[in-house]
Order: structure tokens, then C-alpha cells, then sequence
């Protein structure tokens, strides 16, 4: 049996190509990272409080968005040819989303990094959460415009692939990791809509000056709109390694196929009509809204539950595989040593206690105590940033050899990488969430102010500020072995065995799951109902009260853009 | 479908779970009184404040049933009243604040409280509040706001009785 890189040759040097724009995300934004805490806590100052914004928007953006679904788009591809087994169809289409989604990224990149070259005469530092009326330049929504619609046609991709699968296989079950991808694709149309809407309607006209205002209320509600389900599109490249490598690597098989499609669809139903949980404290929304945006926020709990249940229960079956016994020392019996295995199971201890304190950021009550403080990014280093970039960097110690075909340059690197994730990330997510509860805001340059102090019941504010130094520097460290390693990775000698990358069967088979599960259509359908009913009416409400263009604007200024137009053509 | 017995142990306590915290908020809510900021208090146009009843003046109003309405405006980089001049309240009141914004969204929180909303230009955010004894709070903008927005504070002080002077009547 030969490597993923002999059986799909073209395929291979896609995801390759998506990694290394990933893994060129990972540095700069790592980079801005380390800058950025250093600025902050005040050890050690490069740029002055007004670049800071700049370079957050750089960490967010290249972070949250490129870092990640760049990965993810390599992932998915992937996982669609090895799960269908068969190419895709028209690897000009694959290259072609490749190429637009990079352009875009690229632009919004260069928007982003040019704030920090005055003469450029170019900025965009509106942070990761762009909302109006802060103005970027028009090149950023560009870009990111660019980016949502290559996205959308690697999806098309994806679901060509398994168009051709279904007809030669009309009665056969959709392979796993099938099923996971063209699940999460449906959910990315769903919740991009929003963004899209947002971008193309309000903000790059507005940008451009052809109209003068935008509801700032309604840009806000569409970028929830995307920036929570978003969430679960980084997520999903993780769930999908918990559940489909993490078994094998443990030594064992995935617990249950069934539950892990229930999850899926789960995430497919609830993902996008929970944004509104973004905006339990903004004014022109009413509470009954938030009230069913908190229970649907609640329920989206179950399919994580499930997920570590499962992920555990895996682990367990693997270990016990391996000679592991008793309540639990089977711990012991696991392949500590195996840097992909140790990665993700470290990813996914943190996102247990990241799980937990996005409960309380669900808590519509409690919010009130957190909301925007420290806390919030505190949150998000765990699930963000170790849950799924400590899965995508220790997935790709397993990924790597078999699109290249060569060996990975050093394991105990890689180990000792992903460890020094786990450890910087406890000293900095521990300090965050808890100067959160002192009431330390985000986002903020210079976090002391001239008339009042934050004060620490439990150790003090400086040794928080100290922590997170330490974390941010230890993960920069961590980065730099990871780039350093997968980089060297691609000039090792070819292995001459090909890479094991087979997958085994689940304990409990598709078979014993209902057919309705993978009914595609039927859960597309339920999830643009719950969409309906979450959103037409809060929508409604903020065009009503606030127009759809901003209190002082509305359709006139609109008019006012055809005749400047108009003025330049003539 | 095949569910494992400790699968469905674990999912009917997941369920549970989740079930207990929607009627932990939704005791907040009902039982404790924890009112939401939402849409009840209409919109303004935020380019003509100054046509505004209340913004025009923003400040502190005895309100007709004995509390008190604070009326902020947020603005970048600075909070009227709260920047310049302090917000002042009496203490043991019932304060209700009303804050707006005159250009971007900003943020409006009274450190170490659950006094926190969000300033959003054309609509008006109102939180009430329990004050309790005479004490100094800092209030500051927790929503990036622009490239001062790190500068962006103020103060609350709660004063005794003895010492409050309110702008005006709230109509």
C-alpha cells in the first residue's frame, strides 16, 4: 500500500501548498503575538501604544482566520480524497480556490501590516472583529472578500468529489471523515452569509466612500453572525483528528462512528444561530432574543460534551490495547512519546478547561462580570489557540511524512514543542481569565490607567503581567521548533517504506446508525430553519430602529453615490 | 442505534447539565432581577446629540421615583461625564446609567462590578444598578475604539447623601 503523496500525487502538493501558507501564518502571527504581550505587560516595548492595534489586528487575522483555515483547507482535502478514495475531479478548480483564497489573505495581510509604515498611507487596524464605524482600508475587505468566496469554491470541490463518489456508490453509507467535511462545508455557507452580506453590501462600498454610513448595529449583528460559527470552523479540523487519528495513534479505534455524525450534525444545526451571544450586553436588541441565542449557546454544549466522552473513551480502548489496566493506569500504557499523540491529547485536556469557561462566557447573567475583560482572550488561548493549534501543529507531525513521503527531521523536538505549548499556554491562559475577573479589559494597549488601580485578591497584578510574559515567550519559542522542524522535514531523505497512514474501523460501525443521518438535505434544511427563526426578527428590528445604511444616512446618500459615479464616468 | 451504557449515562448528564444552566439564568432573570440591556430605550440619531433632551446635558438626574439616571456620552477618547469631570452618585441609590455613543462603538465599564455595556452609536444602552456606601470606582472603555483607546477612562464616585448635587430632574 502506497503513501498518500505516490496514490495522489496532485492532491498531495495541494494540501502541501495550503500548509505552507498556514505555517507562514503561524510565524508573523506568533511573532505580533510575542510583541504584542511583551508591549503590553511592559517588558519590552518595540512599537509604540498607538501600533499595537495594528500589530493585534495582524495576530488576530493571520491567527484565527489564515493560520487556521488555511490548515483546515488542506486538512479537508485530505480527508475528502483518502475517505472517498479518489481524486478529485478537476484539480484546475482546486488550484484555482487555492489561489484566490491566498490572494485575498495576502491582501488583507498587506492592508493590516502597512499601518505600521506611515507612509504608506494604508491601514487597517480595526482588529480581527471588524466592525464598523472603525474604517480599514478598502483593500482589506477585499481581500477578505476574496478569501470567503475561494472558500466557498474549495467547498464546491469537496462536494463534486463526493457528487462523483455517490453515483458510482449509490447505496453505501458516507465514509467518516466524508461526512465531516461536507457537514462543516454546509455549515461555513450557512454562517458565511452573514459576513459576506456585511462586506460586499455595507463595508466595501462604504470604504470606497460610495455611501457615507453604515448602521453600525446591523454590521456588528452580521459579523456575529459569522464570527461565532467561524469558531467552529476551526474547530472542526481538531474534532475531526480527535476522532479519526487520535484513536489510532492511542493504539486503538474510534469508539462510535454513529454518535460521532450525530455531533456533526449537531454542530451543522446549532452553530449559527447562537452569534447573538456576542451581543448580550449591546443596546437595540431585545432580551427574548438573547434568551433564545443563550439556549441554543447551551445546547451547543452537547456535542463538545459528547466529543470528550468519546475522545477519552478512545483513548482508553487504545490504551487498554496496548496492556494498559486498572481504573487508571492505563493512562501510563499510552504513547507518550509519540509527539502527535501527546499534542493532541494535551489539546484536548485544555480544551476541557476552555470548554468550562465558555460556559460561563454563555452565563447571559455572569457575562455581565467578563464581558470584554482579559477573560474573554483567556478563553480563547484555550480553545483557539491550544485546543486546535496544538492539534493542527502535532496533526501535522502524523500529516506531514506522508505528503512529502520523507521522515519528520526530530520526534523529541516535536515532543518537547508540544509540551512547551501546554506549558506557556497554562501560565498565559491562567493569568487572562484571571485578571479578566479583576476587571482588566482586552484589547488595550496600555492595560494601567491614572485614576484607578485593579486590584488582585489572589496574588497580584504584576505577577499576572509576569505569567504572561512567560506564557507568550515560551509559546513563540514553541512556534519557532515547530517551523524549524516541519521545515527541515522537507529536505529529509525519502522513506523508503511508505508511511503507515491507514485508519482502522470504529467499534460501533456506521451500520448501526439510522440512514437518516446522512440525509445532507434534511439537516441543511433544519439548520437555515433555526437560522430563520434566531435572526429575521432581531434583524428586522435593528433595520427598523436604525436603517438600513445608519441613523443619518439612510437611501439618499445611496442616490448621492450613483451621481458621484456618474460625475466620474462622464 | 447502538449507544453504548456509559455513553448514555454520560449524555443524559450532559443534557442535564445544560438544562440546569438555562434555569440558572433563567432564574436570574424571573427570580433575582437581573434585567438584560436590550431594546427598549429607542434610538438617537448620534449626530445631533445636541438635540437630545437628556445628551445634550449629559450628567446625573434625580429621577421622579427617588432614584437616579446617569446620562453618558461616550466619545473618542472620553466619557461626558466621567473624563472631565467625575461621575457623581449618592450612595445607597438605585442609579440607572444611559450611555450612547457620538462616533464608533465603544465600551462602558465600572471596574470590579457588573456595571459593563456597550456604547453603540445610535442606540441607547441602560443598565440599573444597586449603589451601595460612599466609595471610588474607575470606569473605562473595554471596546477598541481607535488608536487612543487605551487612554479612554473616568471615574464613578459614590458620595454620602450630605454631598450630592444632581444636574436636573428626570422628566
Amino acid at each position: 500500500m502506497a503513501t498518500y503523496v505516490d496514490r495522489y500525487p496532485d492532491e498531495a502538493g495541494v494540501v502541501k501548498a495550503t500548509f505552507a501558507v498556514a505555517f507562514a501564518a503561524l510565524g508573523v502571527g506568533a511573532l505580533f503575538g510575542l510583541v504584542q504581550a511583551l508591549h503590553r505587560t511592559g517588558y519590552l516595548r518595540v512599537i509604540d501604544s498607538t501600533d499595537y492595534y495594528t500589530v493585534l489586528t495582524g495576530h488576530g487575522v493571520l491567527l484565527a482566520l489564515v493560520f487556521t483555515i488555511f490548515f483546515l483547507l488542506g486538512l479537508f482535502t485530505w480527508a475528502i480524497t483518502r475517505s472517498l478514495e479518489r481524486p478529485l475531479p478537476n484539480i484546475k478548480l482546486t488550484w484555482a480556490w487555492f489561489g484566490l483564497t491566498t490572494t485575498g489573505a495576502v491582501f488583507a495581510a498587506v492592508a493590516i501590516v502597512a499601518g505600521l509604515f506611515p507612509s504608506l498611507d494604508m491601514s487597517a487596524d480595526v482588529l480581527y472583529t471588524f466592525y464598523a464605524p472603525l474604517q480599514a482600508h478598502p483593500l482589506f475587505y477585499v481581500g477578505l472578500a476574496m478569501f470567503i468566496i475561494g472558500t466557498w469554491i474549495a467547498g464546491v470541490d469537496w462536494f463534486l468529489a463526493y457528487r462523483e463518489w455517490r453515483a458510482d456508490n449509490p447505496d453505501e453509507r458516507i465514509p467518516l471523515q466524508a461526512f465531516m467535511v461536507l457537514t462543516t462545508t454546509l455549515m461555513w455557507y450557512l454562517s458565511t452569509l452573514g459576513v459576506a452580506v456585511s462586506v460586499v453590501v455595507f463595508l466595501i462600498p462604504w470604504s470606497l466612500g460610495f455611501i457615507d454610513t453604515v448602521n453600525p448595529l446591523l454590521t456588528r449583528t452580521l459579523f456575529w453572525y459569522f464570527g461565532h460559527p467561524v469558531v467552529y470552523f476551526w474547530l472542526m479540523p481538531a474534532y475531526m483528528m480527535w476522532y479519526t487519528v487520535l484513536p489510532k495513534l492511542a493504539g486503538g479505534r474510534l469508539f462510535s462512528d454513529p454518535l460521532a455524525r450525530v455531533v456533526f450534525v449537531l454542530f451543522l444545526l446549532l452553530s449559527t444561530p447562537v452569534g447573538i451571544h456576542h451581543q448580550y450586553l449591546d443596546p437595540g436588541i431585545a432580551e427574548g432574543f438573547k434568551f433564545i441565542a443563550m439556549t441554543n449557546t447551551m445546547f451547543l454544549l452537547l456535542p463538545s460534551l459528547l466529543t470528550a466522552f468519546t475522545v477519552v473513551a478512545s483513548m482508553e480502548h487504545g490504551a487498554r490495547q496496548r496492556g494498559g489496566e486498572g481504573y487508571l493506569s492505563w493512562l501510563g500504557a499510552l504513547p507518550w512519546r509519540d509527539p502527535a499523540f501527546t499534542g493532541m491529547a494535551l489539546a484536548g485536556i485544555m480544551f476541557a478547561a476552555g470548554g468550562f469557561s465558555g460556559m460561563i462566557n454563555a452565563g447571559m447573567n455572569i457575562n455581565y462580570l467578563v464581558h470584554n475583560t482579559l477573560w474573554v482572550p483567556g478563553h480563547f488561548h484555550l480553545t483557539v489557540g491550544t485546543a486546535v493549534a496544538l492539534t493542527m501543529m502535532a496533526g501535522s507531525y502524523w500529516l506531514v511524512p506522508q505528503l512529502t513521503g520523507r521522515r519528520l527531521y526530530s520526534r523529541p523536538i516535536a515532543l518537547f514543542q508540544v509540551v512547551l505549548w501546554f506549558v506557556g499556554m497554562v501560565f498565559m491562559s491562567n493569568a487572562m481569565h484571571r485578571a479578566g475577573l479583576l476587571g482588566i479589559p482586552r484589547r488595550t494597549a496600555e492595560p494601567q490607567y491614572q485614576s484607578f488601580d485593579f486590584s488582585a485578591t489572589v496574588g497580584s497584578v504584576s505577577e499576572l503581567r509576569i505569567q504572561m510574559a512567560v506564557g507568550a515567550t515560551l509559546l513563540f519559542v514553541s512556534v519557532v521548533l515547530f517551523l524549524f522542524n516541519v521545515l527541515l522535514s522537507a529536505i529529509e531523505d525519502p522513506i523508503e517504506m511508505p508511511v503507515d497512514d491507514s485508519l482502522p474501523a470504529p467499534l460501533s460501525g456506521a451500520d448501526g446508525s439510522p440512514v437518516v443521518l446522512d440525509n445532507l438535505r434534511l439537516w441543511t434544511a433544519i439548520a437555515v430553519v433555526l437560522v430563520v427563526l434566531a435572526y429575521s426578527l432581531p434583524l428586522a428590528s435593528i433595520v427598523t430602529d436604525g436603517g438600513l445604511f445608519g441613523e443619518s444616512g439612510a437611501f439618499p446618500v445611496f442616490v448621492d453615490a450613483v451621481y458621484r459615479v456618474a460625475g466620474v464616468v462622464a | 442505534m447502538e449507544i453504548h451504557e456509559y455513553e448514555k449515562l454520560w449524555l443524559a448528564g450532559a443534557l442535564l447539565l445544560i438544562v440546569g444552566f438555562i434555569a440558572t439564568v433563567a432564574y436570574g432573570a424571573v427570580g433575582a432581577g437581573v434585567a438584560m440591556v436590550d431594546d427598549e430605550n429607542g434610538t438617537v440619531d448620534p449626530d445631533a446629540l445636541d438635540e437630545h433632551p437628556k445628551f445634550s446635558d449629559p450628567g446625573v438626574y434625580e429621577s421622579e421615583d427617588g432614584g437616579y439616571d446617569v446620562y453618558v456620552v461616550a466619545r473618542q477618547y472620553m466619557f461626558q461625564p466621567g473624563t472631565q469631570q467625575p461621575i457623581e452618585v449618592p450612595a445607597n441609590s438605585t442609579v440607572t446609567f444611559h450611555v450612547t455613543s457620538a462616533d464608533v462603538i465603544h465600551g462602558f465599564e465600572v471596574v470590579g462590578t457588573n456595571a459593563n455595556t456597550m456604547a453603540i452609536p445610535g442606540e441607547v444602552a441602560t443598565i440599573t444598578v444597586e449603589v451601595g456606601g460612599p466609595q471610588e470606582y474607575g470606569l473605562l472603555c473595554h471596546e477598541y475604539c481607535g488608536s487612543g483607546h487605551h487612554g479612554m477612562e473616568g471615574t464613578v464616585r459614590v458620595v454620602p447623601r450630605s454631598q450630592f448635587n444632581a444636574t436636573g430632574v428626570s422628566a
